[in-house]
């Protein structure tokens, strides 16, 4: 059953071939068997994903939930709100916190018949590269456990990779989605800024994260969009744009114009990467498409750029976390300046208050011109570097990490693991929608490939990604396949 | 005059929309504590605000009604700062770019007429309430989180409490005849920050300036005005420093108190809220809101005087309430005798409204009613004195008019027949008055009077009274 993909399970359903029960309860089967391991969930709902899987087989049965996913169980990285569950965004500070609403892509979901199984892992409030930084700890990749699963929907990517679930629910603010999926050899797709609604989704940095699906395969990643896609009335940053994108995704591709990033294969690039990277476009020779090298100079001001935006955005984000309503209340307090500076102090970790610090720095009177400012002007200049760049090109690839899965506690310094996401920031400063898919392996783990287009093209770029997937079988290597040495 | 007060003043506006700024909950005041509250204005992790059209649309109509420009294109940003009254910890407030730039309101103190110029009007959302108990505790309230609000920043072109009065009074009563706020000051729906400074007359800079802030009464806005004034003025005389500070008006002292310094030092770290887009006016849309302003007072004043004959005094009056002026103008439309009715409203009604303290706005006495009882007066069913009592009446009870007039017997006494014999035998039993009259004392004339209205339960027609005593005392006159 986990050989198969999403779309085809959820049409054996409909077709009365399996029922949403048993998926449901061989997933969680397959979760318990497999999660001891790894650390990807944080919360599962086993006697809630049953029951839904009830109540939605007899829907079907009635001939309701038509959609191409209903009765097909996934999984919800643990920012992102879900009625009546736990929801920690892998912090202390929200331990014991139970959403009280659903976010507009669980509302969107359940009304397909989506089965909610658990939440999964991340790095806390979605701030960090490796998924180390979990108050819940680490998530490990399921291809060498020695090594981190990338960040911060660190759990959200392995189950992906374990097929734990058909698809998961990640989180972009700057390569969230993506890093992780190129460490764990799984696709995923960070859709263009107002694409997907964030309502419910607990805010690191507004203005530069989406909501995405992580998958098997680019087929999926368009099922899951059409889903959740589309205006909310509940999030005023969403668009009224609307594609279909599962019925894009066999489109002829003939004529694409690749541009080939250059900056991203110096030498801070691993070199096996580096030329898995560039045999994609070999590959989509095949369809008619073109390739060539182009520079793109500004990519060496985008990582601080992205540093200084999404710390001064968390560090209003994350002000309402202060002991006082809901969360973690420090004990050691005797007014209220106190209940705030013990309470923050015990509830979040290094790195959360490091961009709490270094947020709350660039937006202080005196810094604000120099940092935040200057910052400012830097996307502005990455917008339109972009909107050159596709003058001349449908899609930019490059490698979607510089390097493949580090190992655990091997990244000391937090400036060496931002540069992990040297090649993913750009997208989220420009708003662009960015996949990242496997495309080989270096030494036994999986290496990832990153297509970048134009504001509303998501719909293209996973078009692109399957038919790449329609000739490869990368994606469909799984981790046990390595364990029996097939890779 | 050696020393001269510079006022700027900082006016924080609730508007009376029916849902929140940023959620769709009810903003109303005076609810069960922390039953009008939901994910995005308990500021619950994951909730994003959305603008209310409503809000921006009385905001819009606020400023153009006191002379501002609306921005076609205005956004909002993030103040940050910790309070538990805050739960985002920042306020959704607009600094860079507000919805209003540029008006002024004109003031008129003892014909003195001067304009203060509006610097901006920027909308925000209010905070949420702390109540204090004895016992230590603090317990929240969070139905006022997220309440619009428009701030209304004047320049410092405020010299006195006088000036100042005259300003928030306008500024109150145009507010009011927009219908956008309640503007109840006790329910905190209109409070005041006051910026206040001191210079010596003939120095072009302005000194340090202090800060008053959530005054919500008149009384208190002028007292803090003249005492801080004072205070600053003493300091320097005495050779002291002005500190730049918020200070809190100690109501029972009488005297500003310096704040705790820390309140002093924020740096709010505003930056554009990334949460919502900016609102980008059209030129139709801006013209569709100019033509949804009503008559405001001083136009309605100028109609009541040239059109109903009314005094200028009184119009005055009638026209500082909206709600009374919309009153007067429902019970022209239904009696003829719109004199009686301004003069009835003016002496009665505002009367009665005063002694129950209570605002038009919230009278049960309609306009239906006080046309009728001004009508039966009109037409001599009932005399204007008996009017009078039935307005009371009517005032605080819900009564049948005629029903009332019959119950109680009000009907006016016309008749001379029936008058003149009574009036005959108050003057016989009265001689003092009656030779007090013939000597000239004017005054016995009332006594006798009011001594006939006396004997009819002061329901006879005064003018036939009046007739009915003349003839009586010129036969007497005649006679002697």
């Amino acid at each position: 059953m986990f050989d198969i993909t999403a779309v085809k399970i959820g049409e054996k359903i409909k077709k009365g071939e399996l029922s949403a029960v048993d998926v449901t309860v061989a997933t969680i089967d397959r979760i318990n068997a497999l999660s001891g391991h790894y650390n990807e969930f944080i919360t599962l709902d086993v006697q809630g994903a049953v029951a839904q899987a009830e109540r939605v087989q007899k829907g079907i049965e009635r001939g309701e939930f038509l959609s191409a996913l209903a009765g097909v169980p996934f999984v919800v990285k643990d920012n992102i709100c879900v009625k009546g569950m736990k929801m920690t965004c892998a912090s202390k500070m929200l331990e014991n916190f139970v959403s009280p609403y659903d976010a507009t892509v669980i509302t969107r979901l359940r009304k397909a018949g989506a089965i909610i199984l658990g939440k999964t892992n991340m790095d806390e409030f979605a701030m960090g590269s490796t998924g180390e930084n979990s108050y819940f700890g680490a998530t490990l990749n399921p291809y060498d456990e020695r090594r981190v699963a990338g960040g911060s929907s660190s759990g959200s990517a392995v189950a992906a990779a374990l097929r734990e679930g058909f698809y998961s629910l990640g989180t972009d603010t700057g390569g969230s989605i993506r890093q992780p999926c190129a460490y764990c050899g799984v696709t995923g797709i960070k859709t263009t800024y107002g694409v997907v609604s964030r309502y419910g989704l607990v805010a690191h940095a507004s203005s530069l994260e989406q909501i995405g699906p992580m998958a098997v395969d680019a087929e999926t990643c368009a099922a899951v969009l059409d889903l959740i896609c589309g205006k909310d009335k509940f999030d005023s940053t969403t668009v009224d744009y609307n594609v279909e994108y599962l019925n894009s995704i066999s489109n002829d591709i003939k004529g694409l114009k690749i541009g080939v990033l250059s900056e991203s294969f110096s030498d801070k690039t691993d070199k096996t990467l580096g030329d898995n990277v560039l045999k994609v476009c070999d590959t989509l020779k095949y369809f008619g498409a073109q390739a060539e090298m182009f520079s793109m100079p500004i990519t060496q001001y985008t990582l601080p750029a992205y540093y200084v935006i999404s710390s001064a955005e968390a560090s209003s984000n994350l002000a309402r976390y202060d002991g006082v309503r809901y969360g973690l209340r420090s004990n050691f307090c005797n007014n209220i300046e106190e209940l705030y500076v013990n309470s923050r102090s015990e509830g979040f970790g290094d790195e959360v208050k490091r961009r709490i610090l270094l947020g709350t720095l660039v937006l202080s009177a005196g810094y604000y011109d120099d940092y935040y400012k200057l910052a400012l002007r830097a996307r502005e200049t990455v917008k339109k570097a972009f909107e050159k760049a596709f003058e001349k090109y449908d899609v930019i690839l490059s490698p979607t990490t510089p390097k493949v899965a580090p190992k655990i506690n091997s990244i000391i310094k937090p400036i060496d693991m931002y540069f992990g996401d040297a090649y993913t920031v750009a997208v989220n400063l420009a708003g662009l929608p960015a996949v990242s898919f496997p495309c080989g392996f270096s030494d036994g783990l999986p290496t990832g490939a990153q297509l970048i287009g134009p504001a509303f093209s998501d719909a293209k770029l996973l078009n692109i990604v399957h038919q790449y997937q329609q000739i490869t079988d990368y994606h469909k290597k799984t981790p046990e396949c390595k364990k029996e040495g097939q890779v | 005059m050696k020393w001269e007060t510079v006022i700027g003043l900082e006016v924080h506006v609730e508007l009376s929309t029916e849902t929140k700024m940023f959620c769709s909950c009810p903003a109303i005041f005076g609810a069960e504590p922390n039953t009008l509250c939901c994910p995005v204005c308990m500021g619950m992790p994951g909730a994003l605000p959305t603008i209310n059209a409503k809000a921006v649309e009385y905001a819009a109509m606020a400023g153009l009604a006191l002379n501002c420009a609306v921005s076609p294109y205005s956004r909002f940003d993030r103040k940050n700062y910790f309070y538990p009254d805050l739960p985002k910890a920042y306020q959704i407030s607009q600094l860079y770019h507000p919805l209003c730039t540029n008006g002024f309101i004109e003031i008129d103190v003892n014909g003195n007429k001067k304009k203060i110029r509006i610097k901006e009007i920027h909308m925000e959302e209010d905070a949420g309430k702390l109540f204090h108990s004895d016992s230590g505790e603090t317990k929240i309230d969070f139905n006022r989180c997220g309440i619009p609000l428009i701030e209304i920043v004047s320049e410092a072109d405020l010299s006195d409490e006088e000036e100042v009065t005259a300003y928030l009074e306008k500024l109150k009563l145009t507010l009011e005849y927009l219908g956008v706020s309640t503007c109840r000051m006790q329910e905190g729906a209109l409070r005041a920050d006051i910026n206040l400074s001191v210079k010596k007359k003939d120095e072009t800079e302005l000194g340090v300036r202090t800060e008053m802030k959530n005054m919500n009464s008149f009384r208190e806005i002028r007292r803090a005005v003249k005492s801080e004034s004072e205070r600053q003025i003493s300091v320097l005389e005495n050779g002291g420093v002005i500190v730049q500070e918020t200070r809190r008006w100690d109501e029972e002292k009488g005297v500003s108190v310096s704040m705790r310094n820390k309140e002093n030092v924020h740096d709010y770290r505003y930056f554009p809220e990334p949460d919502l887009p900016p609102i980008v006016l059209e030129s139709e849309w801006i013209d569709l809101v100019k033509n949804k302003i009503p008559a405001l007072a001083h136009e309605r004043v100028l109609k009541y005087v040239e059109l109903f004959g009314v005094s200028h005094a009184d119009a005055k009056i009638i026209t500082s309430q909206r709600a009374l002026a919309d009153f007067f103008e429902n019970v022209c439309t239904r009696c003829e005798n719109v004199k009686m009715a301004s003069n009835l409203i003016v002496t009665e009604v505002v009367r009665l409204l005063k002694d129950d303290g209570i605002q038009a706005s919230d009278m049960k006495l309609s306009a239906e009613k006080f046309a009728q009882i001004i009508n039966l007066a009109d037409r001599g069913d009932i005399n204007v004195g008996t009017a009078k009592k039935i307005i009371a009446v009517a005032f605080s009870q819900n009564i049948d008019v005629p029903d009332y007039i019959k119950s109680n017997s009000l009907e006016q006494i016309n008749d001379e027949l029936v008058i003149l014999p009574v009036a005959k035998d108050v003057v016989e039993s009265n001689p003092k008055s009656l030779s007090d009259y013939m000597s000239g004392k004017k005054k016995a004339y009332g006594f006798l009077v009011g001594q006939i209205m006396e004997q009819f339960g002061f329901k006879a027609n005064p003018t036939k009274v009046n007739e009915c005593l003349m003839k009586i005392l010129d036969e007497k006159s005649g006679g002697n």
